[in-house]
Order: C-alpha cells, then structure tokens, then sequence
C-alpha cells in the first residue's frame, strides 16, 4: 500500500511500487484532469506538481511520490498564482480541443511560482515540454504574462 | 417548421458552383441530394426523456428554467460548440451563459451534415451548413415561448420582447421566465417559419463570447472520452499487427497472464489486448506478451517502393481530369516544371484513441469521442451483430482529431474485442499504437508545369497529382461518375488566377491493401495549395518579379483574393526594409472552405540550416464572422499544424510497417518554436466559410517559400530536409554535437 497526500487529501492505494502517478491518479484514485499523451515524457500533458515542481507523472513511479504534496489540475484553483493562471487562460481563452491544456497550466504555475514575472525566455524553457497539437502556443505565452503581470495584451473574451 | 438551408442550393449547382464549395462536399453533394433524402427537419420531436418543450432536436428548455442545446456536430477543439450554440442562442434571445450542451446521439434522421450526407464533423463544413439552420431552430423556439407567454397574458405577441430568456410585455409590465413557460410552448402550433434577425440586431454573432467549453478544460473538470468510466470497468491496450494487413499468427500469454492486475488476454484476427484493473497492468502484460504476426504480403514495402509506385503511375497512369480550360497542350513559349512530394502523415492529436464498450446479451452501449458517431453505431451492430436499435452509442469531447476520428474502425475494434467479456472495458491505445495504426494522410506526387509569355505569365498550366483516394473508402458511392474524387484536386484545379489554358488531373493510385489511409487537417487544399502556391513563387522568381506582384497581375476577378492579399501585405509590411542575409519572407494566397485567406511567413535560415519562424501575419476574409475569437484561434492554431507537419513530420514505412513511434521521432512543433502570429479579419457580410483547417492550408507554402527568399533553395519535398539548407559544413558539426531537442533536454534535466 502506497500513502499519497493529493490535493491535501490522504489516499492509501494499493498500486505496485513502479506504477506511474499518472495512472494512481486516474485509474485508481479516479482523478481524470491529468492526461496521458505519450507515456514517456514527451509531451507534458501528464504533468502534476511534487511539492511545488512540476513533474511528469507518467514516467514518475507513485513511490517516488510517497510523502511529497501531489498537487494536480483539480488542486491548483486553490493555490493564488494557480487561479491567477486559470483566469488569465479563461480571459483570453486559450484552450481549443483542451486536452493539454491541464498540464500546460501545471507548468504554467510552476515557472511563476519560480519567476514571477517570467522573460520570453523563460517561458520557452519552462513550457517547451508541453507539446499543443491544436497549436495555441501564442495565446499560451500571452497568458502566462497576463497571470504574471494582470496586464492583458490581448482582448478578452466576454462571458 | 421546416428547415431549407437556404445558403446550400441542393436542387442543380453547376459544376463550378461546386468546385467553389470544396472537393468533399462536392463529393458528397454527387450523391444526388442525400440531404434531401434524410432531410435535417428540425422540428421534428426528440426523444420521450425531454424537459417539458423540446421543439426541435436541438433546443430543450425544462420547467426549472433548465436550457440544453443538442449540438449535431462534435467538439474537438475547433469551437462548433460554441459557434452551434451561438446560433441557437442567438434566435433564443438567451445568453451562451444561461445555457448547457449536450453531444447529439447517433441519429442522422435529426442530425444529418448535408454537406457531407453524413452525421459527420469534417471539411470545415459545420457553420457552413448550419449557419441558417440553427437560427431557424432557435427562432422557431422562440416564436412559441412568446406565444404561449401572449396567450397567457392574452394579449398580442407582437406586443412582447425577449432578453435573456425573460419575455417581457411592456405595456403591463409583465414578465414571464421561459421555465415558466414550457409547458405552456410546448402546446403551441409551431411557426411555418419564424423570421430571423436583421444582422444588425445581432446580440451574440460576432463577439468574442467565451467558449462554452472552455472553464471545463481549464479546471480539469471536462471529460473526454479518454476519462469516461463506469462501474465494474476494466482497461485494455492493443498491439495489432504493425505490417499493414498482417494477422495475429499466435501469442503466448503466459507472462502476461502473470502480472498482477492482468485479468485476461483477447484475440482478435489481426490484433491482441490485454485486459486489466488498470492501463499500467494492461501495458506491462502488452509487453510480456509473446506475439507472432503473419506479416502477410506487405511484409517488404518501403517508403522508397511507395514514391516509386508513385512515379510510375504519374508517368504511365491513366490521369482523370477534373478540370480543362483551353488548350494547355498547344500553347508555345518558355516551360518551366517541377515534380513535388508530400509525405504519409499521422494525426496524432494529443488524445490517444480511445473507446469505452460494454457488450451484453442484448444491447452494447459505447462512450467514444467521434467525428462520425452515427457510423460508431452501425459497425457496433455489424461486429456485435445486435439489432441497430440496442447500440447506444454517447458522443464525447475530443482531445484533438484533425481528421483521425473520421474514421470508426478502432471502434470496430474495440467492440470486437469488449464482446468478449461481460463487464465494461476502456480500450486504450499506447501512443506507440495510435501512430503505428493511424489512417495516414496519403503521400502524394505531383507534376506540375507552366507555359509562360515573354513577360514571364503563365498562359499555359498543367498540374498531374498523383495519390490515392480517401472517399473511395470512405463513401465509395460518393465518387465522381468518371471516377474523380473531388479532394484529390481541391485548390488545383481552381485557382485564384486567371490563366487562359489549364489542366487539373489526378491518376489514382491506391496504396496496398491493409494500409488505411484518411483526411488530415486541409485535407486536398493541405496538398493542392502547398503545390500550388510553391509553384507560383517559381513562376515570379522565374519572371525576375516579386512574387506579390506576380500574384496580383494574375490574380482573377474575384475582388475577396485582392481584399485579402492586400490586407496581409500590407500589415506584414511587404516590400518595406531589408531583410539581412539568410532571412526571408514568403506568402502564400488561397481560398480553401469558402474562405480567403493571404499568408505572410517571416523566416531566418541559420548557416547550419536551421529553421527560426520569427513572424507570422495572416489575413482572412470567411465571410459573416461567428466568433472572431474562434477565428484567430483556428488560423493560429492551423498555421502551427501545418508548420510541424512541413518541418518535422512525416511517416515512413519499412517491412510494411510505420517506423514512427511517438514524438520523439514524429515530432511537432514546440513552443519556443513558434513565432508572433497576427490574424486579420476582412470584414465581410457574405455567408459564413469555414475556418478549421484553413491555417493549416497556407502554413506550408508561405513557410517554404520564405525558406526561398532566405536561401534560394527551393523545397520540393516535405518534410523539409535541412541538410540542403546547409551552408557551412563545419558549423553543422559544432551545432549537431551541442543541441538536442528543448523538451527533451528540459525533461531529462527535471526527471533526473
């Protein structure tokens, strides 16, 4: 039995040692916001916080995880610079079909809980390892500096 | 209330009036007016479940003020969602904030696509066909909420107004909600047909409204089909046999079978899965498998046998000519001729497939994400053999599609595999096996040639594309009765030019047996325009002229294309400054989905080769804007899908088999790769054009080209090889030993 502390909540999980937290978090504990793209930490869409770093889940073995704070997309509303960056997402609307668009926030969070006012640079290299098939990384970037600076460059979108 | 679009003209289009519309719907348009046929009459009554009143199949509307708007056509990213509801909403005088969505169940009766013959979502076809409607259905519902409002207050309804589903009759004063009103419509008589709203008074159409999906995708709350599960689930992965038409020989599952949570193994003629408590179970007994494929009669095709199979039928085939104008062959003067090739492609959308089955004695019920859900349901009583009416088949959000999900025969699978057990199992591919079993983009290659005058103008323009058809397989009955299909020459065949002699032609060449093939994101305009617009730009540079000047003294009398070339020119600054060496700007012009659209590319071509996307400006005229939000998004979001096709992507094939796994070896485009892109917007009062996959149409030509003007070297061939854009071997050398992939370095660097 693995012990998991997930969005503040203990879970007791009975997974092998190397299973990834990806799937504890979706096939046994039946959190479903984090998403599987590639298994192999390829494309980000998997990425959850230990902690407060990002992480890839699908190559994460839960053990790994075992007395660490798991923070994941149906957690991060609850911290301030992740409902900032969930605003600023929503603002000017930057997921099409969505399924990346979970982790892109987890990473998104991470870098400005590192770097509040983040460069171009900076951006590049924190949110290069989420791969967007629908392509929105323009609008990603806006957000992030949205979130960081509560400065919209672009129009937002009426709800 | 009946339903005619009025924009699609069913009865006699001409030939050209079709062309106009794109390749697939003139495709499907052939069929002889299957939309007449099923008709989408939407006032026809839904199910016996509904709230209270339920006018047509898309608008419900419960006591408890509850509003469900039934979207025909499925979300995967491109904003139908919103733009259906927009529509709906629009004539409902209701907010997109006051209202919920729901996924249409299979019923084409109800929710037939005309354009396509089909419940489908494809071709950028969905506001096109729906654009007038929508509205019909939503004023429809609206006319009878009034009246039975006026009815009850007996007064005239004339005298009544609508603001965010409160109807209001001012001279009392009175008010009524329409929960309160349900009941109370759902007896009245419903109208001919209700007038529709002067566009002037438009409340929705045209603004940036938030998507009605979107707080669902960033909370993590919104499911897709991937996190679907019911009670008593298990979770299977696949391996079918990687040679295409091969068969499952024999496999060993003794390990397997070993592994904790491994439930059982199943067969089935060409593949196997494992079955499981979870999807990590399921992919340590995949891989404890002992498989034996009978690779069968691929078991040596290459990539290389596959462009030369190619060639050959391009040179000796037999061309099916889609379009004459003139005499191309008689005409004399300087002939300028290139050859093009485009490569397989692979969808891969970020949701691997997925499908949810659960098999009983009497029914099989489905959870699917599909852009064709109706065929989900047919191939479900085709495999499990039960009668049509026990499918249920619940339509889910798509995480990504650009074509994949067009095609139901991973849910053959699944269902082939599910009826094999009695509990509900989740068949999830790997990544490896949703690019290894894809239903590719086929390759293509094209002879294209131009006669020109002394001014260096084509007089003279023959294009031979040479590839195999999706439709055939698709809607075999939808090819044209000389056995054209339409998307073969899409954007070919219709130009944005005037020139005097021209000759657009296809020679089919299908390819083997067992290797499926499928629309990707553009579909024929991807391709077409790609050769197209490349050989245009030869074409200018041939003339010595700049190649937006060659351009607009050809351009045809279509004022859009000048609305959109000079909108994008001018915003991209074309012809102002100097470009330092090895930077280069490139344009591409094109009208794709009933859209126009111009696209100027800004490129930096380093001394190893290496390829820097610095600007992008885009402008597009797609008639009457829905969602302008929508737009921008899907042009940018296009451009960046066709960019990583043109620099990265590509299948290729040995021992009959995909060599491509996951996105370390089909890699796609990254952020830090992606440059500033502008989108504007030509304001326009036309029908609406579609908007989906027209970025993806201009991506690759304004890129390459741009990779022209930086280098001189012109790209035939996609992906783009680097190496001939080389300049300085030694500095390769230096690059190549100090770099590696951002994600990847940044991956290993966090995980480690």
């Amino acid at each position: 039995m693995l012990s998991l502390l997930v969005n503040g909540q203990s879970y007791s999980v009975d997974a092998p040692d190397d299973m990834p937290l990806l799937w504890v978090l979706r096939d046994i504990i039946g959190l479903t916001g984090t998403k599987f793209g590639c298994g192999m930490a390829q494309c980000g869409a998997c990425t959850v916080h230990l902690d407060g770093q990002s992480v890839r889940s699908c190559v994460m073995p839960a053990s790994g995880a075992v007395g660490k704070k798991i923070t994941t997309i149906e957690g991060i509303g609850a911290t301030e610079i992740g409902k900032r960056v969930q605003q600023a997402w929503l603002g000017i609307e930057v997921a099409q079909c969505g399924y990346c668009q979970t982790g892109q926030i987890m990473s998104a969070t991470a870098l400005l809980a590192q770097k509040p006012t983040p460069s171009d640079a900076d951006i590049d290299i924190a949110m290069s390892g989420n791969l967007c098939r629908c392509g929105t990384y323009v609008r990603i970037r806006a957000a992030i500096k949205q979130a960081a600076t509560g400065q919209a460059t672009l129009p937002q979108t009426i709800a | 209330m009946t339903s005619p679009h009025d924009d699609v003209d069913l009865e006699s289009p001409s030939r050209r009036e079709l062309l106009k519309r794109g390749g697939l719907v003139v495709a499907f348009m052939w069929l002889g007016g299957a939309s007449r046929i099923w008709g989408m009459n939407s006032s026809e009554p839904i199910d016996e479940s509904h709230p209270l009143f339920s006018p047509n199949a898309f608008v419900r509307i419960g006591s408890d003020g509850s509003v469900h708007l039934v979207m025909p056509n499925v979300e995967m990213g491109q904003g139908v969602y919103t733009a259906q509801a927009t529509l709906l909403a629009e004539e409902l005088d209701i907010g997109l904030d006051q209202i919920a969505v729901e996924h249409a169940p299979p019923n084409r009766k109800l929710y037939i696509n005309p354009l396509l013959g089909e419940q489908a979502t494809g071709g950028s076809t969905t506001v096109r066909y729906c654009w007038t409607s929508l509205r019909d259905a939503g004023a429809a519902a609206r006319d009878m909420l009034v009246n039975a409002a006026a009815q009850r207050w007996k007064v005239d309804a004339s005298q009544c107004t609508v603001t965010r589903g409160v109807v209001t009759h001012a001279p009392s004063g009175r008010t009524l909600r329409y929960g309160e009103l349900a009941e109370a419509a759902a007896k009245v008589t419903p109208p001919a047909k209700a007038p529709l709203k002067d566009p002037k008074d438009f409340q929705l159409i045209g603004k940036p409204l938030r998507r009605v999906d979107t707080p669902g995708k960033v909370d993590g709350s919104l499911l897709f089909g991937m996190d679907v599960r019911v009670p008593g689930m298990k979770i299977a992965t696949v391996r079918a046999c990687p040679t295409f038409g091969g068969r499952l020989a024999s496999v060993d599952d003794t390990r397997a079978l070993s592994i904790p949570g491994v439930v059982k193994v199943v067969k089935i003629d060409n593949a196997v899965a494992v079955i499981a408590e979870h999807f990590w179970a399921a992919k340590q007994g995949l891989e404890a498998l002992d498989i034996h494929w009978d690779p069968g009669v691929n078991a040596s095709f290459t990539t290389e046998q596959m462009f030369a199979d190619l060639a050959n039928a391009s040179e000796h085939g037999k061309p099916i000519v889609a379009k004459e104008v003139g005499h191309p062959d008689d005409v004399k003067g300087k002939v300028i001729s290139a050859t093009y090739q485009l490569p397989l492609l692979a969808h891969a959308p970020m949701e691997p497939i997925n499908t949810l089955v659960h098999v009983r004695p009497d029914s099989c019920e489905i959870w699917v994400g599909s852009q064709v859900v109706a065929r989900c349901a047919d191939v479900a009583a085709k495999v499990t053999g039960l009668p049509p009416e026990s499918i249920t088949v619940h339509n889910q959000y798509i995480g990504g599609a650009f074509g994949r999900r067009l095609f139901e025969e991973s849910v053959g699978q699944a269902v082939a595999f599910a009826k094999q057990v009695d509990y509900p199992v989740k068949i999830v591919w790997t990544r490896e096996e949703d690019i290894a079993q894809d239903c590719y983009r086929p390759a293509y290659y094209d002879r294209i040639s131009a006669t020109l005058d002394d001014n260096g103008k084509p007089l003279a323009w023959i294009d031979r594309t040479t590839g195999a058809s999706v439709l055939a397989s698709f809607a075999p009955v939808a090819m044209g009765k000389d056995g054209l299909d339409p998307d073969l020459v899409e954007c070919a065949a219709d130009l944005p030019y005037a020139i005097p002699n021209l000759r657009s032609e296809w020679v089919r060449h299908d390819f083997p047996v067992g290797m499926k093939v499928g629309w990707w994101r553009g579909v024929g305009p991807t391709h077409n325009v790609f050769v197209v617009e490349s050989f245009v730009d030869e074409l200018a540079h041939a003339a010595g002229k700049d190649p937006v000047a060659y351009r607009r003294e050809m351009l045809s009398d279509d004022p859009r294309f000048r609305g959109v070339l000079d909108l994008a020119t001018q915003k991209a600054g074309w012809g102002q400054g100097t470009s330092a060496a090895r930077q280069g700007r490139g344009i591409a012009l094109a009208a794709p989905f009933g859209s126009y659209l111009c696209v100027i590319v800004d490129v930096e071509v380093s001394p190893q080769g290496e390829i820097r996307l610095t600007r992008a400006v885009a402008a597009v005229d797609c008639g009457t804007v829905i969602n302008p939000n929508t737009v921008e998004a899907q042009i940018q979001g296009g451009l960046v899908f066709g960019w990583s096709a043109a620099l990265y992507s590509g299948i290729t094939l040995k021992q009959g088999a995909v060599e491509q796994r996951n996105f370390n070896d089909y890699r796609v485009l990254r952020l830090n790769q992606t440059p500033p892109i502008e989108v504007h917007i030509v304001p326009s009062k036309e029908q609406p054009g579609g908007i989906g996959e027209t970025g993806t149409v201009m991506a690759m030509p304004a890129l390459t080209n741009a990779i022209f003007a930086a280098t001189g070297v012109r790209i035939r061939q996609l992906p783009i090889d680097t190496s001939a854009l080389v300049q300085d071997k030694n500095a390769l050398k230096e690059v190549l030993s100090a770099t590696s992939p951002v994600g990847d370095a940044l991956e290993a660097g966090e995980l480690s």
